[in-house]
Protein backbone atom coordinates (compact mmCIF):
# COMPACT_ATOMS: atom_id res chain seq x y z
CA UNK A 1 0.00 0.00 0.00
CA UNK A 2 1.28 3.69 -0.58
CA UNK A 3 1.17 6.07 2.49
CA UNK A 4 -1.64 8.76 2.35
CA UNK A 5 -0.91 12.17 0.81
CA UNK A 6 1.14 14.03 2.95
CA UNK A 7 3.36 17.54 3.01
CA UNK A 8 7.20 17.46 3.02
CA UNK A 9 10.00 19.69 5.08
CA UNK A 10 13.35 19.54 5.33
CA UNK A 11 14.40 21.76 7.94
CA UNK A 12 18.36 21.87 8.64
CA UNK A 13 17.96 22.93 12.43
CA UNK A 14 16.33 21.85 15.26
CA UNK A 15 14.49 25.30 16.02
CA UNK A 16 12.99 25.20 12.53
CA UNK A 17 12.25 21.74 12.94
CA UNK A 18 10.34 22.59 15.83
CA UNK A 19 8.89 25.34 14.59
CA UNK A 20 7.27 23.48 11.70
CA UNK A 21 5.65 21.23 13.94
CA UNK A 22 4.52 23.97 16.13
CA UNK A 23 3.37 25.16 13.09
CA UNK A 24 1.27 22.16 12.19
CA UNK A 25 -0.22 21.96 15.52
CA UNK A 26 -0.18 17.77 15.84
CA UNK A 27 -0.46 16.92 12.14
CA UNK A 28 3.32 16.46 11.42
CA UNK A 29 5.45 13.57 12.43
CA UNK A 30 9.18 13.96 12.77
CA UNK A 31 10.85 11.29 10.20
CA UNK A 32 14.33 9.90 11.40
CA UNK A 33 15.41 7.03 10.17
CA UNK A 34 11.69 6.06 9.11
CA UNK A 35 11.99 1.95 9.54
CA UNK A 36 8.68 2.30 11.85
CA UNK A 37 7.39 4.90 10.47
CA UNK A 38 7.33 4.63 6.83
CA UNK A 39 5.67 1.10 7.22
CA UNK A 40 3.16 2.56 9.68
CA UNK A 41 1.97 4.69 6.68
CA UNK A 42 2.07 2.36 4.33
CA UNK A 43 -0.22 0.39 5.99
CA UNK A 44 -2.14 3.55 6.98
CA UNK A 45 -2.07 2.80 10.68
CA UNK A 46 -0.18 6.58 10.41
CA UNK A 47 -1.66 9.19 8.46
CA UNK A 48 0.52 12.18 9.19
CA UNK A 49 -0.66 15.27 6.90
CA UNK A 50 3.01 16.64 7.35
CA UNK A 51 6.64 14.87 7.47
CA UNK A 52 9.35 16.79 8.90
CA UNK A 53 12.34 15.10 7.58
CA UNK A 54 15.47 15.36 10.28
CA UNK A 55 17.87 13.64 8.53
CA UNK A 56 19.06 17.34 6.63
CA UNK A 57 20.23 18.36 10.50
CA UNK A 58 23.51 16.54 10.76
CA UNK A 59 24.32 18.09 14.22
CA UNK A 60 21.97 15.37 15.54
CA UNK A 61 24.52 12.29 13.89
CA UNK A 62 26.40 11.41 16.49
CA UNK A 63 27.21 9.44 19.37
CA UNK A 64 29.67 10.36 22.34
CA UNK A 65 31.40 9.07 25.42
CA UNK A 66 32.26 11.87 27.84
CA UNK A 67 34.89 11.42 30.10
CA UNK A 68 33.55 10.60 33.58
CA UNK A 69 31.64 7.64 31.13
CA UNK A 70 28.41 9.78 30.27
CA UNK A 71 27.06 8.54 27.38
CA UNK A 72 24.99 10.90 24.68
CA UNK A 73 23.15 9.71 21.75
CA UNK A 74 21.92 12.09 18.62
CA UNK A 75 18.99 11.34 17.59
CA UNK A 76 19.92 10.69 14.12
CA UNK A 77 22.38 8.24 15.44
CA UNK A 78 21.84 4.57 12.90
CA UNK A 79 21.56 1.04 14.95
CA UNK A 80 24.74 -0.22 13.11
CA UNK A 81 26.86 3.44 14.35
CA UNK A 82 26.38 1.22 17.94
CA UNK A 83 27.45 -2.25 16.58
CA UNK A 84 31.55 -2.54 16.58
CA UNK A 85 31.60 0.54 18.06
CA UNK A 86 34.67 -0.03 20.32
CA UNK A 87 33.65 3.39 23.02
CA UNK A 88 30.15 2.57 23.67
CA UNK A 89 31.42 -1.15 23.55
CA UNK A 90 33.54 -0.16 27.03
CA UNK A 91 30.84 2.17 28.15
CA UNK A 92 27.88 0.39 27.79
CA UNK A 93 28.03 -3.31 27.13
CA UNK A 94 24.40 -3.69 27.45
CA UNK A 95 24.18 -1.36 24.38
CA UNK A 96 27.11 -3.44 22.53
CA UNK A 97 25.35 -6.62 22.89
CA UNK A 98 21.86 -5.41 21.56
CA UNK A 99 22.96 -3.66 18.74
CA UNK A 100 23.69 -6.53 16.65
CA UNK A 101 19.90 -7.90 17.27
CA UNK A 102 17.88 -4.78 16.22
CA UNK A 103 16.06 -5.75 13.15
CA UNK A 104 18.41 -6.65 10.78
CA UNK A 105 21.33 -5.59 9.20
CA UNK A 106 20.03 -3.52 6.37
CA UNK A 107 17.65 -1.81 8.26
CA UNK A 108 19.70 -1.32 11.14
CA UNK A 109 21.86 1.29 8.59
CA UNK A 110 18.93 3.44 8.59
CA UNK A 111 16.87 2.95 11.70
CA UNK A 112 17.89 5.28 14.46
CA UNK A 113 18.24 4.66 18.26
CA UNK A 114 16.48 7.89 19.15
CA UNK A 115 13.48 6.88 16.74
CA UNK A 116 12.98 3.85 18.47
CA UNK A 117 12.71 4.76 21.78
CA UNK A 118 10.19 7.05 20.65
CA UNK A 119 8.34 4.56 18.86
CA UNK A 120 8.04 2.93 22.52
CA UNK A 121 7.18 -0.47 20.17
CA UNK A 122 6.51 -3.13 23.14
CA UNK A 123 8.72 -5.15 21.52
CA UNK A 124 11.81 -2.86 20.99
CA UNK A 125 14.78 -3.27 22.17
CA UNK A 126 16.07 0.39 22.56
CA UNK A 127 13.11 1.24 24.88
CA UNK A 128 13.79 -1.79 27.32
CA UNK A 129 17.78 -1.32 27.11
CA UNK A 130 17.24 2.83 28.37
CA UNK A 131 14.74 1.29 30.75
CA UNK A 132 17.98 -0.48 32.27
CA UNK A 133 20.00 1.81 32.32
CA UNK A 134 18.04 3.99 33.82
CA UNK A 135 18.56 7.09 30.97
CA UNK A 136 17.22 10.04 29.79
CA UNK A 137 15.98 11.77 26.95
CA UNK A 138 16.53 15.23 25.80
CA UNK A 139 13.57 17.25 24.04
CA UNK A 140 13.24 20.28 22.90
CA UNK A 141 10.37 22.46 21.64
CA UNK A 142 9.67 25.87 21.31
CA UNK A 143 10.53 27.04 24.96
CA UNK A 144 13.75 24.94 24.96
CA UNK A 145 15.11 21.87 25.84
CA UNK A 146 14.09 19.63 29.07
CA UNK A 147 14.88 16.33 30.45
CA UNK A 148 12.19 13.59 30.25
CA UNK A 149 13.73 10.56 32.20
CA UNK A 150 12.79 6.85 30.54
CA UNK A 151 10.05 5.85 33.35
CA UNK A 152 8.10 8.91 32.33
CA UNK A 153 8.47 8.99 28.52
CA UNK A 154 7.74 5.23 27.66
CA UNK A 155 4.53 5.32 29.01
CA UNK A 156 2.78 2.54 27.09
CA UNK A 157 2.09 0.83 23.75
CA UNK A 158 3.45 3.05 20.96
CA UNK A 159 3.19 6.04 23.62
CA UNK A 160 5.63 8.52 24.65
CA UNK A 161 5.27 12.26 26.22
CA UNK A 162 7.08 14.14 23.70
CA UNK A 163 4.70 17.45 22.91
CA UNK A 164 3.37 17.47 19.51
CA UNK A 165 5.56 20.31 18.54
CA UNK A 166 8.72 19.17 20.91
CA UNK A 167 11.73 16.70 19.07
CA UNK A 168 13.56 14.18 21.16
CA UNK A 169 17.18 15.36 19.87
CA UNK A 170 19.40 13.26 22.35
CA UNK A 171 19.34 9.99 24.66
CA UNK A 172 21.78 10.35 27.56
CA UNK A 173 22.91 7.28 29.59
CA UNK A 174 24.20 8.31 32.74
CA UNK A 175 27.39 8.07 34.07
CA UNK A 176 28.16 4.77 36.34
CA UNK A 177 28.33 4.43 39.77
CA UNK A 178 31.74 2.44 38.84
CA UNK A 179 32.16 -0.34 36.48
CA UNK A 180 29.06 -0.67 34.19
CA UNK A 181 28.89 -4.38 32.84
CA UNK A 182 25.26 -6.07 31.51
CA UNK A 183 24.22 -7.81 28.65
CA UNK A 184 21.37 -8.46 26.24
CA UNK A 185 19.86 -11.67 25.22
CA UNK A 186 16.93 -12.00 22.43
CA UNK A 187 15.05 -14.81 21.19
CA UNK A 188 13.79 -14.75 17.86
CA UNK A 189 12.46 -17.16 15.84
CA UNK A 190 14.22 -15.74 12.75
CA UNK A 191 16.28 -12.27 12.10
CA UNK A 192 13.69 -9.81 12.03
CA UNK A 193 11.18 -11.27 13.82
CA UNK A 194 9.38 -9.90 16.19
CA UNK A 195 11.18 -11.58 19.48
CA UNK A 196 9.55 -14.31 21.76
CA UNK A 197 11.46 -12.38 24.72
CA UNK A 198 14.16 -10.20 25.21
CA UNK A 199 16.22 -9.62 28.44
CA UNK A 200 18.13 -6.22 28.79
CA UNK A 201 20.30 -6.06 32.18
CA UNK A 202 23.12 -3.46 33.02
CA UNK A 203 24.89 -3.42 36.57
CA UNK A 204 27.33 -0.85 38.08
CA UNK A 205 29.70 -2.91 40.10
CA UNK A 206 32.27 -1.43 42.69
CA UNK A 207 34.53 -3.98 43.34
CA UNK A 208 32.43 -6.76 43.50
CA UNK A 209 29.47 -5.15 44.95
CA UNK A 210 26.33 -4.18 42.78
CA UNK A 211 26.14 -0.44 43.03
CA UNK A 212 23.20 -0.27 40.57
CA UNK A 213 21.18 -2.81 39.07
CA UNK A 214 18.63 -2.26 35.98
CA UNK A 215 17.09 -4.92 34.22
CA UNK A 216 13.72 -4.56 31.46
CA UNK A 217 11.87 -7.06 29.17
CA UNK A 218 10.78 -6.63 25.65
CA UNK A 219 8.46 -8.90 23.92
CA UNK A 220 6.59 -10.05 27.05
CA UNK A 221 4.00 -8.00 27.67
CA UNK A 222 1.37 -5.00 26.13
CA UNK A 223 4.60 -2.34 26.66
CA UNK A 224 8.17 -2.05 27.88
CA UNK A 225 8.31 -4.14 31.18
CA UNK A 226 10.51 -2.09 33.49
CA UNK A 227 11.98 -4.88 36.42
CA UNK A 228 14.46 -2.10 37.83
CA UNK A 229 12.23 -2.90 41.42
CA UNK A 230 13.23 -6.49 41.11
CA UNK A 231 16.79 -5.98 39.61
CA UNK A 232 17.33 -3.35 43.15
CA UNK A 233 17.36 -6.58 45.40
CA UNK A 234 20.87 -6.77 44.11
CA UNK A 235 22.31 -3.43 45.39
CA UNK A 236 24.71 -3.57 48.10
CA UNK A 237 25.11 -7.14 47.98
CA UNK A 238 27.73 -9.53 45.61
CA UNK A 239 26.48 -11.39 42.86
CA UNK A 240 25.61 -14.76 44.17
CA UNK A 241 24.03 -17.78 42.60
CA UNK A 242 21.56 -17.39 45.41
CA UNK A 243 21.12 -14.06 44.72
CA UNK A 244 20.60 -14.16 40.95
CA UNK A 245 18.14 -17.55 41.11
CA UNK A 246 15.89 -15.13 43.53
CA UNK A 247 16.13 -11.54 41.33
CA UNK A 248 15.49 -14.16 37.83
CA UNK A 249 12.38 -15.18 39.86
CA UNK A 250 11.69 -12.25 40.58
CA UNK A 251 11.64 -10.41 37.31
CA UNK A 252 9.84 -12.98 35.54
CA UNK A 253 7.02 -12.38 38.37
CA UNK A 254 6.94 -8.86 36.43
CA UNK A 255 6.28 -10.28 33.13
CA UNK A 256 3.22 -9.81 31.28
CA UNK A 257 3.27 -12.14 28.47
CA UNK A 258 1.13 -13.98 26.45
CA UNK A 259 0.41 -16.60 24.57
CA UNK A 260 0.40 -16.74 21.08
CA UNK A 261 2.10 -18.67 17.79
CA UNK A 262 5.94 -17.36 19.22
CA UNK A 263 4.81 -19.59 22.11
CA UNK A 264 3.13 -20.06 25.26
CA UNK A 265 2.99 -17.38 28.45
CA UNK A 266 4.70 -19.67 30.43
CA UNK A 267 7.13 -20.43 27.96
CA UNK A 268 7.89 -16.87 27.77
CA UNK A 269 7.94 -16.73 31.55
CA UNK A 270 10.55 -18.98 31.64
CA UNK A 271 12.58 -17.77 29.07
CA UNK A 272 12.80 -14.28 30.86
CA UNK A 273 13.97 -15.96 34.05
CA UNK A 274 16.28 -18.24 32.39
CA UNK A 275 17.68 -15.14 30.22
CA UNK A 276 18.46 -13.31 33.51
CA UNK A 277 19.41 -16.31 34.88
CA UNK A 278 22.63 -16.54 31.77
CA UNK A 279 23.42 -13.03 31.93
CA UNK A 280 23.83 -12.34 35.67
CA UNK A 281 25.19 -16.20 36.17
CA UNK A 282 27.79 -14.51 33.05
CA UNK A 283 28.38 -11.48 34.19
CA UNK A 284 29.52 -13.20 38.08
CA UNK A 285 31.97 -15.72 35.95
CA UNK A 286 33.83 -12.87 33.86
CA UNK A 287 34.11 -10.65 37.56
CA UNK A 288 35.77 -13.81 39.11
CA UNK A 289 38.25 -14.75 36.20
CA UNK A 290 39.05 -10.91 36.41
CA UNK A 291 39.29 -10.83 39.93
CA UNK B 1 -6.74 -4.30 -13.28
CA UNK B 2 -4.15 -1.87 -11.78
CA UNK B 3 -2.15 -2.90 -9.25
CA UNK B 4 -1.46 -1.57 -5.67
CA UNK B 5 1.80 0.17 -7.28
CA UNK B 6 -0.18 2.07 -9.65
CA UNK B 7 -2.20 3.96 -7.05
CA UNK B 8 1.24 5.95 -6.97
CA UNK B 9 2.19 7.35 -10.37
CA UNK B 10 5.73 8.32 -10.34
CA UNK B 11 4.36 11.42 -12.86
CA UNK B 12 2.13 12.34 -10.77
CA UNK B 13 -1.50 14.30 -11.66
CA UNK B 14 -2.06 18.07 -12.03
CA UNK B 15 -2.49 20.14 -8.72
CA UNK B 16 -0.70 17.91 -7.13
CA UNK B 17 2.48 19.09 -5.52
CA UNK B 18 5.75 17.53 -6.08
CA UNK B 19 9.42 17.86 -4.77
CA UNK B 20 12.33 18.10 -7.73
CA UNK B 21 15.04 15.66 -6.83
CA UNK B 22 18.25 15.02 -8.27
CA UNK B 23 19.84 11.49 -7.45
CA UNK B 24 22.89 9.83 -9.06
CA UNK B 25 21.71 6.58 -9.92
CA UNK B 26 25.11 3.96 -10.45
CA UNK B 27 26.65 6.74 -11.44
CA UNK B 28 24.32 9.07 -13.56
CA UNK B 29 22.25 11.91 -12.27
CA UNK B 30 18.71 11.89 -12.85
CA UNK B 31 16.63 14.71 -12.22
CA UNK B 32 12.52 14.20 -11.54
CA UNK B 33 9.57 15.78 -9.94
CA UNK B 34 8.06 13.20 -7.26
CA UNK B 35 4.96 13.44 -4.72
CA UNK B 36 6.52 13.32 -1.24
CA UNK B 37 4.93 10.03 -0.85
CA UNK B 38 6.35 8.13 -3.76
CA UNK B 39 8.90 5.23 -2.51
CA UNK B 40 11.80 5.18 -3.57
CA UNK B 41 11.57 1.28 -4.82
CA UNK B 42 8.85 2.58 -7.23
CA UNK B 43 11.03 5.27 -8.23
CA UNK B 44 13.21 3.15 -9.40
CA UNK B 45 10.67 1.02 -11.09
CA UNK B 46 8.48 3.09 -12.68
CA UNK B 47 9.70 6.56 -12.78
CA UNK B 48 13.14 5.57 -14.12
CA UNK B 49 12.48 1.86 -15.50
CA UNK B 50 14.79 0.42 -13.80
CA UNK B 51 13.16 -3.09 -12.38
CA UNK B 52 15.59 -4.67 -11.47
CA UNK B 53 14.99 -3.42 -8.21
CA UNK B 54 11.97 -5.78 -6.82
CA UNK B 55 9.74 -5.12 -4.33
CA UNK B 56 8.19 -7.97 -2.30
CA UNK B 57 6.32 -7.61 1.20
CA UNK B 58 5.48 -3.96 1.97
CA UNK B 59 6.73 -4.38 5.44
CA UNK B 60 10.17 -3.73 4.94
CA UNK B 61 11.25 -7.69 5.90
CA UNK B 62 12.10 -9.42 2.67
CA UNK B 63 15.05 -7.04 1.60
CA UNK B 64 14.45 -7.53 -2.42
CA UNK B 65 14.47 -3.94 -2.51
CA UNK B 66 17.69 -3.59 -1.01
CA UNK B 67 19.93 -0.83 -2.77
CA UNK B 68 23.05 0.68 -2.07
CA UNK B 69 22.22 4.67 -0.66
CA UNK B 70 25.91 6.25 -0.55
CA UNK B 71 27.51 2.63 -0.48
CA UNK B 72 25.51 1.42 2.27
CA UNK B 73 22.30 -1.42 1.99
CA UNK B 74 18.92 -0.22 2.37
CA UNK B 75 15.71 -1.03 2.06
CA UNK B 76 14.11 1.41 -0.87
CA UNK B 77 10.78 0.35 -0.21
CA UNK B 78 10.99 1.96 3.47
CA UNK B 79 12.78 5.14 2.27
CA UNK B 80 10.58 8.02 0.39
CA UNK B 81 12.17 9.23 -3.28
CA UNK B 82 12.52 12.54 -1.71
CA UNK B 83 14.65 11.40 0.44
CA UNK B 84 17.42 10.62 -1.65
CA UNK B 85 17.43 14.01 -3.06
CA UNK B 86 21.38 14.52 -2.97
CA UNK B 87 22.70 11.32 -2.51
CA UNK B 88 24.00 8.66 -4.95
CA UNK B 89 22.26 5.41 -5.12
CA UNK B 90 23.29 1.57 -6.56
CA UNK B 91 21.32 -0.74 -8.22
CA UNK B 92 21.83 -4.13 -9.47
CA UNK B 93 22.09 -2.64 -12.73
CA UNK B 94 24.93 -0.98 -12.04
CA UNK B 95 26.65 -3.66 -11.26
CA UNK B 96 27.28 -5.17 -14.71
CA UNK B 97 29.78 -3.19 -16.99
CA UNK B 98 28.86 -3.47 -20.96
CA UNK B 99 30.90 -6.37 -21.36
CA UNK B 100 31.35 -8.22 -18.39
CA UNK B 101 29.81 -9.98 -14.91
CA UNK B 102 30.62 -8.28 -11.50
CA UNK B 103 31.87 -10.85 -9.83
CA UNK B 104 29.08 -11.42 -7.39
CA UNK B 105 26.85 -11.70 -10.31
CA UNK B 106 29.46 -14.33 -11.46
CA UNK B 107 29.68 -16.04 -8.40
CA UNK B 108 25.56 -16.46 -8.58
CA UNK B 109 25.78 -18.56 -11.62
CA UNK B 110 28.88 -20.60 -10.91
CA UNK B 111 27.40 -21.82 -7.90
CA UNK B 112 23.92 -21.49 -8.68
CA UNK B 113 23.25 -19.03 -6.17
CA UNK B 114 19.48 -18.80 -7.59
CA UNK B 115 16.33 -20.66 -8.52
CA UNK B 116 13.34 -18.01 -9.50
CA UNK B 117 15.57 -15.02 -9.25
CA UNK B 118 13.09 -13.05 -7.39
CA UNK B 119 15.33 -12.07 -4.07
CA UNK B 120 19.14 -11.96 -6.36
CA UNK B 121 19.09 -8.33 -7.04
CA UNK B 122 18.74 -7.51 -3.16
CA UNK B 123 20.96 -10.38 -2.31
CA UNK B 124 23.86 -9.26 -4.40
CA UNK B 125 23.38 -5.34 -3.41
CA UNK B 126 23.44 -6.57 0.11
CA UNK B 127 26.67 -9.17 -0.24
CA UNK B 128 27.84 -5.93 -2.22
CA UNK B 129 27.64 -3.83 0.55
CA UNK B 130 29.30 -6.48 2.78
CA UNK B 131 32.25 -7.33 0.60
CA UNK B 132 33.17 -3.98 0.26
CA UNK B 133 33.67 -3.48 3.85
CA UNK B 134 35.30 -6.90 4.52
CA UNK B 135 37.02 -8.37 1.32
CA UNK B 136 37.50 -11.59 3.25
CA UNK B 137 34.43 -12.70 5.05
CA UNK B 138 33.45 -15.87 7.22
CA UNK B 139 30.69 -17.86 5.93
CA UNK B 140 29.18 -16.51 8.99
CA UNK B 141 29.90 -13.04 8.47
CA UNK B 142 27.72 -13.98 4.96
CA UNK B 143 25.14 -15.67 6.94
CA UNK B 144 25.22 -12.53 8.97
CA UNK B 145 25.21 -9.81 6.37
CA UNK B 146 22.45 -11.42 4.34
CA UNK B 147 19.91 -11.82 7.19
CA UNK B 148 18.11 -9.45 6.38
CA UNK B 149 16.66 -10.49 3.18
CA UNK B 150 14.27 -13.57 2.42
CA UNK B 151 15.61 -16.34 -0.27
CA UNK B 152 12.13 -18.87 -0.39
CA UNK B 153 13.95 -20.62 -2.74
CA UNK B 154 17.13 -21.71 -2.33
CA UNK B 155 17.56 -22.72 1.08
CA UNK B 156 20.79 -19.75 1.07
CA UNK B 157 23.09 -22.79 1.04
CA UNK B 158 24.39 -21.64 -2.99
CA UNK B 159 23.59 -17.76 -2.08
CA UNK B 160 26.14 -18.02 0.65
CA UNK B 161 28.65 -19.86 -1.96
CA UNK B 162 28.26 -17.32 -4.12
CA UNK B 163 29.18 -14.80 -2.21
CA UNK B 164 32.19 -16.52 -1.25
CA UNK B 165 32.81 -17.64 -4.83
CA UNK B 166 32.55 -13.85 -5.64
CA UNK B 167 35.21 -12.59 -2.80
CA UNK B 168 37.55 -15.00 -3.78
CA UNK B 169 37.69 -13.84 -6.78
CA UNK B 170 37.66 -10.32 -5.87
CA UNK B 171 40.84 -10.88 -3.57
CA UNK B 172 42.12 -12.68 -6.74
CA UNK B 173 41.60 -9.68 -8.86
CA UNK B 174 42.72 -7.31 -6.95
CA UNK B 175 45.91 -8.67 -6.23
Amino acid sequence: MYPSRFGYELPKTVEEAVALLDAHGGEAKVLAGGQSLVPMMRLRFAAPEMLIDINGIEALHYNRVDADGTVHIGALCRHEELEDNPAIAKAIPTIAAAAPLVADPIVRTRGTFVGSVCHADPQGDWAATMTALGGHIVAQGPKGKRDIPIADFVIGPFQNTLAFNEIAIEAVIPAPKGVRVGNYLKLERRVGDFATASVAVSLDMKGDTVAYAGIALAGVGGRTINANAAASALVGKKLTAENIASVAAAVAAVAEPRTDHRGSADYKRQIVKTFVERILTGLLNTSQKAA
Amino acid sequence: MTSLYDEVQAAPGAGVPTRRVTIKVNGDDRTVDVEPRLLLAHLLRQGLKLTGTHTGCDTSNCGACTILFDGRPIKSCTMLAVQADGHSLETVEGLASASELHPIQEGFKEEHGLHCGFCTPGMMLAAKALLDKNDNPTEDEVRWALSGNLCRCTGYQNIVKSVLWAAEKMRAESN
